[in-house]
């Protein structure tokens, strides 16, 4: 043993937790990001080098195997396609929350009995937070991948059974401060927080998950700055808070962008068809268009403005989006994207899909900058997005959505948008958007009706 | 000693937690999903004490919920990092785009 380790250990430890803060701030502009990214990696690779260093550790073997295989799954798991990215980050938030729950578990056995109070306090909040996670966020990232379900499945009495279950993984956690030798109940008080983590979820659709994962990350990071504290290092903390603190901003971004507190997306199953208001509404008529007039209207345009939602990633659409994009710029007519916090399955999910597809994303507008732009707009053209254009949320104060947010598509000169059929989205509310007189209805598959689109104005042969 | 320890601990925690709400403040929307996946890939610094754990063999229970818990932070650094460099790469204005 070198005298002086301790410190180097403690030194790399401190510039860890400096380029960590640092990879953060330069994430605030895309031309900084990248940046970012490397020194986040520089801070893991010195963190992890300063700990094998660590005088106790007297064998390297399972270290280095572990290490390997966790390299050998991660790598697949950085390679996921862009749609495919809310569920591997649930999943990321599980592999997190599990790390942090085994560690505390581990941490609980070698201490026991001798726990002191505040650090069982710490502990007990450490693999609550982290089995609710482990088993909230597996959920999640099933629904995302829709192996499980999609739709909320509630049961009467729901919200009493959860918090119930809460109360008792709390109480035992209490219990287990006060009498640390009482064993026998800490698998219960874990067993119980993975059984809530999976109770949290099964109400809960998919309208939601961009709270809800930013709650799961909220957690996550919430529970390794509890480990941070069991395991009195000062690294841990400043990550675990930083997570924690930007999956609280992130949730109530999300929780504003839907005009719901965090309580009724996690206690309020929001996914029920209003089936009072659809039947009266089913004879109304609709204008509708074909790709032709389409191209025509989109050509004569000077601004138009394409909002896309989740609709649009489901159909593949994005790389025709972008064709329609190049041959529209290149006729001198401005396009923009309008993107609302919750387009997508987590926040910010369009604009990467849009990224992916070549999209600059100086054309990519957030909800306040493009509401601006509305009035000015010849036409606004929907692919895929519902809930977030629908006027009601403005108007009618007895619809379930009436004080969200939303894209004030129905302002610009023409609307036109693109739907499979009559069907009311996610949330299931009718949307009085589709019955206005300067909207166009094109109804259609959002991949082939774009190309329709795209193959018109191509085959036009414009004229600058 | 212990109480010590935890109030230098609390003091970190308040604030991290104060340089996390202002920094991650300034991240713009654009890129909210970076933003996770890089915040989820620094969160996986908890492998440092799943390394001591499993090298430290103080119990075969330790040992092996401390391998199980590196396996599960490394893969979340990795593919956090790559997947985070992925998307920030596709990000392009289209001032530097070529026509």
């Amino acid at each position: 043993m070198i005298p002086g380790t301790e410190y180097v250990i403690e030194i790399t430890y401190i510039v860890a937790a400096v380029l960590f803060i640092l990879a953060l701030k330069w994430l605030s502009s895309p031309v900084t990001a990248r940046r970012g990214v490397w020194a986040g990696e520089v801070g893991m690779v010195l963190a992890i080098a300063g700990t094998l260093l660590y005088r106790g550790i007297v064998d390297y073997k399972w270290i280095a195997i572990a290490l390997v295989l966790g390299a050998i799954i991660g790598i697949p798991l950085g390679n996921v396609g862009m749609t495919a990215v809310p569920q591997r980050t649930a999943l990321s938030h599980a592999f997190g929350a599990l790390c942090v729950t085994l560690v505390g578990t581990a941490e609980f056995y070698l201490r026991a009995p001798n726990v002191p109070p505040f650090l069982m306090s710490v502990l007990s909040l450490e693999v609550i937070l982290g089995g609710l996670t482990v088993t909230g966020s597996l959920m999640a990232a099933g629904k995302l991948q829709e192996i499980l379900p999609q739709r909320p499945i509630t049961y009467k009495g729901q919200n009493f059974v959860n918090l119930a279950m809460l109360a008792i993984a709390v109480a035992i956690a209490v219990r287990l401060v006060l009498h640390p030798e009482a064993m026998v109940l800490y698998p219960f008080m874990v067993g119980i927080a993975l059984v809530f983590g999976v109770m949290m979820i099964v109400p809960i659709g998919g309208a939601d998950m961009p709270t809800v994962i930013s709650l799961l990350n909220s957690y996550a990071g919430l529970s390794a700055a509890a480990m941070g504290f069991v395991l009195n290092s000062k690294l841990l903390i400043v990550a675990g808070s930083l997570d924690g603190a930007s999956g609280f901003i992130l949730s109530v971004n999300m929780s504003k962008a839907m005009n719901r507190s965090f309580t009724n997306v996690l206690f309020g199953a929001f996914g029920q068809v209003q089936t009072s208001g659809a039947a009266a509404v089913e004879a109304r008529p609709v204008h509708s268009a074909t790709p032709e007039e389409a191209a025509a209207i989109l050509s004569a345009a000077n601004k138009v403005v394409i909002v896309p939602g989740y609709g649009m990633a489901v159909a593949q659409a994005q790389h025709k989006v972008r064709e329609l994009y190049d041959l529209l710029t290149k006729k001198g007519v401005d396009v923009k994207f309008g993107i609302h916090p919750v387009a997508g399955r987590m926040p910010g999910h369009m604009n990467v899909l849009l990224a992916e597809a070549d999209i600059p994303y100086d054309k990519l507008l957030d909800m306040e900058e493009v509401n601006a732009d509305f009035p000015q707009t010849d036409v606004a053209l929907v692919i895929g997005a519902n809930d977030v254009t629908n006027p009601a949320a403005r108007s009618d104060v007895g619809s379930p959505i009436y004080g969200m947010p939303i894209l004030d598509v129905d302002k610009a000169r023409t609307v036109m948008v693109i739907k499979r059929s009559m069907n009311p989205g996610f949330a299931g509310i009718d949307n009085p958007l589709y019955y206005l007189d300067n909207t166009l209805m094109l109804f259609g598959d959002a991949k082939a009706f774009v190309g329709s689109i795209v193959r018109e104005l191509s085959g036009g042969g414009g004229h600058g | 000693m212990v109480t010590a320890d935890l109030f230098n601990s609390l003091y970190v925690f308040i604030l991290a937690a104060f340089i996390g709400f202002e920094v991650i403040r300034r991240v713009s929307p654009l890129l909210h999903t970076p933003l996770m996946s890089l915040t989820n890939a620094l969160d996986a610094i908890a492998v440092v004490g799943a390394i001591i754990l499993a090298g430290e063999h103080k119990s075969t229970l330790a040992t092996v919920l401390g391998t199980i818990a590196i396996v599960a932070a490394t893969s979340n650094a990795v593919g956090g990092f790559i997947i985070t460099d992925r998307m920030l790469k596709m990000f392009k204005s289209s001032r530097t785009q070529k026509p």
